[in-house]
């Protein structure tokens, strides 16, 4: 006898990387269990209005990418007469528009969606600025050394150097007020770090709130250490990144850069989105990658079949356990998978009114055939045409009758459901009606039971994210044809041999 | 739970030495039956001509119909039949045979005793030849052969047509043997599942252990009335000898022969089946594991002729009479 170690190796390989593959992407790709779960997502609109006097204009706004916490989905802009493009230079990217000529009050939107993302991953987020030392004249130069001999003397590194000169730059003292005249606090706080060479910059973030409208950025100070950065608020010397505080302008740039207008201004709008989880990654990673490797990553359409196909091996492993671990009879082995799928098209009520009225209308005319004495293939071939005819027939009456369900019966196989009547037919001349019953009952119930978890919404969810579930149901099924125990229905039928032994 | 109560635990029956269907696929069909084999028993067509080669007696064959148009021939082929039967080579589980017990005039009298003419006997060998019968429907040829003008000692035993005997072999031991008597409830026809009454026998001495219909123990036949326990198979170790030779002549380690008691020629074999069913382990009252396991263990030191089996099988498998449960 052949070893069978190598075989069980195989089964362990297939459920081991079935379920790597499993928690890879429930971990990585952060898909959830189970199904139902939302998504946020965020949805910016910026307007940028200015005057316009008739000279060409070119007006050029900083968009957000991808960052820390919040992964970019997708944007638009809207700007009747303008031209429109994206660039992105060094990681930087702009919003331009242009036009030839303009004049009186002009209004550019610019809408982008983000998904809230603990797991985004950011595109050139931490390259830290130059550093610009710069030279002040009296009495500011003098007043910012004291104070940043102060900060210094308190700090440890350079984030809690950050964090004393912004106190020292808003403790409201006489220095501090002299100094706010000048520049603000957070211009104040990024000059000073650089003089101490340390990396740091303003940026323009947004607090995120739902359903604000006209809101405008607010300034913080990101210091550089390294590659890690930090944000602060130079106007609490608060350190670190709220969840809803999303950077809009984060490469030493201008916010808005206009050329041929006046009386500028920027303000933002923004409202929250839940979106489904499918939908949200899926809008996540429609930029192909190969070891991103789902179902997400096909076109729309393509999507629906495949997910169809790949609840097949879930019926399949359904029609595998009812007949290896229980003992039912289906009449041909798979067909109460296929008629399951009908199901799921049809909806279960609908599908069985259907697939009983089919099949029994169509015993009643085989039976009519076989008195014709013909041979097998041109009968079956006359079955096939007749149920193609009872299925018109039926979704025409029921279209007819307001019935819109019922036209979802040309989602039956036809073939398939042509050899189930021919096998039933012949089942019945032979053995007679009960046999028909208790076979053509067993299909179906095998077909409910199929279809019942095939539509079951976890199962779904799972087959559909999940690709990895396909090597563990190849183990499952693998070691199942290994079974050499009883059926559950044996357990009955051998019943009486255990009785006697009692008896006796 | 009350449904619980109507199975028997796996273990019970695990001790009892049942074969179960899984195991039966798994542990004896396929490490026993190599596939290509397969068209030997198959095939009635073949399974009769290595019988006829190795000197095992088959009922007479009276022709082959092939093709379509060989149809017409039929009328002229059975003009001096009055018993018969038709069968497709390759029909499984008893389907699509015809049997025909007389004559009268140009019409044929069918076992339930209902006439037809010869176009009806024509539709039948058509709808053999388009594969209606054969597994997956694939075409077929229409083996008719004459009718085994079987044993009066079973008349009684037996209501319309004809009783066989299944014999297990396995390796060429004859392992466990059952007799399949018809009922009216099965419909002349010898299929246990259908209602036939199905007789544990003896492996030693063709003497009735068991009846069983439906899987339920009875005493009497149905129909008949007659007293099963009086049942004896007349030339059993002929029998034997038989259905153990089909080992050596089909190349199968897990065989059911089926066999039938012929008036004038004594026991002939029937049909080969290399996946025998497991209802004989209730006729019989016990299960198979515990004797296959038993040949098993022989391994290749075992006795290798078909008399020499023969004799193990006495020697071992043999219930002794106390334990007969004749009823009082």
């Amino acid at each position: 006898m052949v070893s069978r170690q190598p075989f069980y190796l195989l089964v362990f390989l297939l459920f081991a990387a079935g379920v790597a593959l499993v928690v890879y992407r429930h971990i990585t790709f952060d898909v959830p269990w189970i199904p139902g779960e939302t998504r946020q997502i965020w949805s910016v609109e910026a307007k940028v209005e200015f005057d316009a006097v008739g000279d060409p204009i070119l007006a050029s706004l900083a968009i957000p990418s991808t960052q820390r916490g919040f992964t970019f989905l997708n944007e638009q802009a809207a700007s009747p007469g303008y031209g429109l493009s994206f660039t992105e230079e060094e990681s930087e990217r702009r919003a331009e528009w242009s036009i030839r000529n303009a004049i009186g009050k002009q209004e550019l939107y610019y809408r982008v969606d983000m998904l809230v993302d603990p797991f985004a991953i950011p595109s050139g987020m931490s390259t830290s600025p130059e550093i610009q030392k710069r030279i002040y004249e009296e009495p500011y130069a003098s007043i910012a050394t004291a104070v940043l001999e102060r900060a210094e003397s308190r700090s440890a590194d350079h984030y809690t150097l950050a964090k004393e000169l912004i106190k020292e730059l808003t403790n409201l003292g006489q220095e501090s007020k002299l100094l706010l005249q000048h520049k603000d606090a957070a211009s104040w706080t990024v000059e000073l770090l650089n003089l101490l060479d340390v990396p740091a910059r303003t940026v323009r973030a947004l607090k995120l709130e739902d359903g604000r409208r006209r809101q405008p950025l607010v300034d913080y100070v990101q210091v550089f250490k390294g590659e890690q950065y930090q944000l602060f608020d130079p106007n609490t010397a608060d350190q670190g990144q709220a969840d809803n505080l999303l950077l809009w302008e984060y490469h030493s740039g201008a916010l808005l850069d206009l050329v041929g207008g006046h009386n500028s201004r920027a303000t933002f709008s923004m409202i929250e989105q839940e979106l489904p989880v499918n939908a949200a990654l899926s809008r996540k990673y429609a930029d192909h990658d190969i070891l991103n490797f789902s179902i997400d990553s096909l076109p729309l359409e393509e999507q629906t079949l495949f997910k169809g196909i790949l609840l097949i091996p879930i019926g399949v492993l359904v029609v595998v356990l009812l007949r290896i671990l229980v003992g039912l009879k289906t009449s041909g082995t798979f067909m109460p998978v296929l008629i399951a799928i009908a199901f799921i098209q049809t909806s279960l009520l609908t599908g069985m009114v259907g697939f009983i009225l089919i099949v029994g209308l169509g015993l009643i005319m085989r039976s009519y055939l076989s008195h014709l004495n013909l041979l097998l293939v041109a009968r079956i071939s006359a079955v096939i045409i007749m149920v193609i005819g009872f299925i018109a027939i039926f979704a025409v009456i029921a279209y007819k009758a307001g019935l819109t369900e019922g036209m979802k019966i040309t989602f039956f196989p036809m073939i398939i459901l042509a050899w189930t009547i021919e096998r039933m037919s012949i089942l019945w001349e032979e053995e007679g009606p009960r046999e028909v019953a208790k076979q053509g009952g067993g299909s179906l119930f095998v077909a409910m039971l199929a279809y019942l978890v095939m539509d079951n919404e976890y199962v779904r969810h799972i087959a559909f994210n999940f690709l990895g579930l396909q090597l563990i149901l190849m183990a499952v099924v693998l070691l199942l044809g290994n079974y050499t125990g009883y059926r559950l229905l044996e357990l009955k039928r051998f019943k009486p041999l255990v009785d006697e032994s009692k008896n006796t | 739970m009350s449904w619980l109560s109507s199975l028997a635990s796996p273990r019970a029956l695990s001790k009892k030495g049942i074969l179960g269907m899984n195991e039966r696929n798994i542990a004896y069909i396929s490490r026993y039956n190599p596939r290509r084999l397969y068209p030997l028993v198959d095939d009635k067509l073949q399974t009769k001509e290595i019988a006829v080669e190795s000197g095992v007696t088959v009922p007479e064959l009276i022709g082959v119909i092939r093709h379509q148009h060989e149809i017409k021939h039929l009328k002229q082929l059975l003009a001096d039949q009055t018993g018969f039967c038709i069968k497709p080579a390759q029909g499984s589980g008893g389907k699509g045979i015809l049997v025909i017990t007389g004559r009268n005039e140009q019409r044929f009298i069918k076992s339930s005793g209902v006439e037809v003419d010869v176009s009806s006997l024509e539709r039948h060998v058509s709808n053999i030849l388009a594969g209606l019968f054969s597994l997956g429907g694939k075409n077929d040829v229409a083996v008719i052969e004459s009718l085994v003008h079987f044993d009066p000692v079973f008349s009684d035993f037996s209501f319309e047509g004809v009783p066989d005997t299944r014999v297990i072999v396995f390796k060429g031991f004859p392992v466990m043997a059952m007799m399949r008597l018809p009922t009216s409830a099965s419909e002349g026809k010898a299929n246990l599942h259908q209602g036939a009454v199905g007789v544990g026998i003896d492996i030693c001495s063709g003497s009735a252990l068991k009846a069983v219909q439906f899987d339920r123990p009875i005493n009497k036949h149905p129909d008949t009335g007659k007293d099963l326990f009086n049942l004896q198979i007349p030339q059993w170790d002929r029998l034997l000898e038989l259905s153990a030779s089909c080992y050596e002549m089909s190349g199968l380690g897990y065989l059911g022969t089926d066999m039938v008691l012929d008036k004038h020629l004594g026991p002939m074999l029937l049909e080969l089946n290399a996946r025998p069913g497991l209802s004989i382990q209730v006729a019989n009252g016990m299960g198979l594991l515990p004797r296959l396991k038993q040949i098993e263990r022989l391994g290749k030191k075992g006795p290798t002729r078909a008399s020499d089996r023969i004799a193990y099988v006495k020697e071992h498998f043999c219930v002794p009479s106390s334990v007969q449960n004749k009823p009082a």
